[in-house]
């Protein structure tokens, strides 16, 4: 049985540090390769943060609330030693040594004993901190009873994870407020902005401050965190201005034959399964990278290294402010249905707050889509290592000459920025045309 | 249905789509789109949500009723 450290990941190519605003596992917990054991949360977003080995929990070494450099052990995770007999697991109830590793002041690991998942998921379900229960159980265990008994006690539960917006969230912990506390009326009792508000005014204007459990929670109130993404953003941005040559080019695409095909593909279909225009602006976009080795890809150590495939980067804007620009893997392998389908599973989980950190590693190249608030074009900034970002504006009728004659067609305004290091602009042109193809040719799959 | 059941059913989806919009403070007439920065995709949830709540399917040549969130009520008070 050997233990490995999980350390605080690297969530963006500009990420020094985050903070651990909580922790899905406690002590005990057996986790396996892709489940998500904290919430990350950085200067741009909250992420769910997945562990890449099977073990179990062996202790939490940071506590929820702090932040910590990129790197910094935040848990420690006992593995199976390679090649050990798989069959001799260590017993569930198996405690960490007392002592072994010393305990931060107020570490959540004060959990003291292994709990079930299904015991875990009914305390967090029922808004029950398992860590306050006392257990009734064999050697104090806790038991289903235990935590029934302490969630129908009113105000003694602090929410392992109550369903709340992001924004509802971070209005309480500015505020200090417990989401427990608070009844939620969205969906699923989800708490929503407007609760956390009635509860601040319900509590009156002394409120606040001592009103929560003292439960470590970031401090950083709305106006703080949004300065920090400003200036998180800014930095980003203005090494990409300091360090690319950036060339730009830009085109005028004829949308009639697009518009029409998917008229004819959604006439057909129930809502939940209709295509909107971005996924075929991003399958034409994902054609062009395929076409145009030098728009995707990465700059490295003063060299460019192209990409085998497209890690399709997507900018979804937030509506409470803020950019998140998650990635659809593999979209040379996706047709525009299954672009469709990643997209909107994507737009709908960020503005949730619900994307893993798997989701935000290495694009090779981005699509910004101001199509939907009224731009007519959009020249974006690349995010280094890539090395093109592709804008796309919005899709408007506009006078056309078609065949000698006048006509009036949906039109989009395609765009790419690039990085003069790697490529010219025939490359661009050549991109560009490929994506213009694409969008005039939609027959073809 | 009438016109506040209505009015409630499209709260509610919007509510799915977006919790953290506050239906009190959206102007009943204007874009949806604009006013509320909601995109297409929000658009095509929202759809799908009220369809889902009214029960039957809403043809995209629908679409153009849908704009407000009055468009929306108009609609769904029509429609069942």
């Amino acid at each position: 049985m050997a233990t490995t450290d999980f350390c605080m990941p690297v969530l963006g190519a500009d990420m020094e540090r985050g903070i651990v605003a909580q922790w899905r596992v406690g002590p005990g917990d057996e986790v396996h390769r892709g489940d998500v054991i904290a919430v990350i949360e950085t200067e741009k977003s909250d992420l769910d943060v997945e562990v890449f080995q099977d073990g179990w929990i062996d202790r939490l070494l940071v506590p929820e609330g702090e932040e910590v450099a990129v790197g910094a052990p935040l848990a420690r995770i006992r593995v199976l030693d390679a090649g050990a007999d798989p069959s001799s697991t260590p017993p569930l109830d198996q405690h960490p040594e007392p002592g072994a590793v010393p305990t931060p002041p107020g570490a959540a690991a004060a959990t003291p004993a292994v709990h079930s998942p299904l015991l875990r998921r009914l305390a967090e379900r029922s808004g029950v901190d398992l860590a306050h229960v006392t257990g009734t159980g064999p050697a104090g265990s806790i038991t289903r009873a235990d935590v029934e008994r302490a969630a129908s006690r009113p105000g003694t539960g602090t929410a392992a994870r109550t369903l709340a917006s992001p924004y509802a969230r971070r209005l309480a912990a500015d505020r200090s407020l417990a989401l427990a506390g608070i009844t939620g009326t969205g969906a699923n009792g989800a708490i929503v902005a407007a609760d956390v508000l009635r509860a601040i005014e319900e509590a009156g204007p002394s409120s606040g401050r001592d009103a929560g459990p003292s439960r470590p929670q970031p401090r950083r109130d709305a106006a703080d965190r949004a300065r920090s993404l400003r200036r998180a953003l800014g930095d980003l941005m203005s090494r990409s201005k300091r360090e690319i040559p950036h060339y730009y080019a830009s085109t005028v695409v004829d949308l009639a034959a697009a518009t029409a095909w998917l008229q004819d593909v959604n006439a057909a279909r129930t809502v939940q399964n209709r295509m909107v225009p971005a996924a075929l602006l991003l399958h034409a976009a994902v054609a062009g990278a395929m076409e145009q080795a030098t728009m995707n890809g990465h700059w490295m150590d003063g060299s460019f290294r192209p990409a085998e495939g497209v890690q399709l980067g997507v900018a979804v804007s937030l509506r409470e402010g803020g950019l998140v620009a998650p990635v659809i893997r593999d979209a040379h392998l996706l047709d525009r249905d299954q672009l469709m389908l990643a997209l909107r599973d994507l737009v709908t989980r960020a503005r949730r707050g619900s994307i893993r950190a798997s989701e935000m590693v290495d694009p090779t190249i981005t699509v910004t889509n101001l199509g939907d608030l009224g731009v007519d074009a959009i020249f974006g900034v690349i995010y280094p290592p890539q090395v093109a970002i592709v804008g796309f504006g919005s899709i408007t009728e506009q006078p056309r000459a078609v065949e000698g004659m006048l006509a009036v067609h949906p039109t989009v305004t395609v765009t790419v920025s690039a990085d003069h290091r790697v490529s010219d602009g025939r490359d661009a042109a050549r991109f560009l045309s490929v994506v213009a193809r694409t969008l005039q040719n939609p027959e073809q799959p | 249905m009438t016109r506040d059941e209505a009015r409630r059913l499209v709260e509610q989806a919007l509510a799915q789509v977006a919790p953290e919009i506050d239906p009190a403070t959206i102007d009943p007439h204007e874009p949806l789109q604009a006013d509320l920065d909601i995109d297409s995709i929000d658009f095509l949830n929202l759809v799908e949500g009220v369809a889902g709540a009214i029960g039957r399917d809403i043809p995209e040549s629908d679409y153009a009723r849908l704009a407000t969130l009055e468009g929306f009520v108009d609609y769904v008070a029509a429609s069942s």
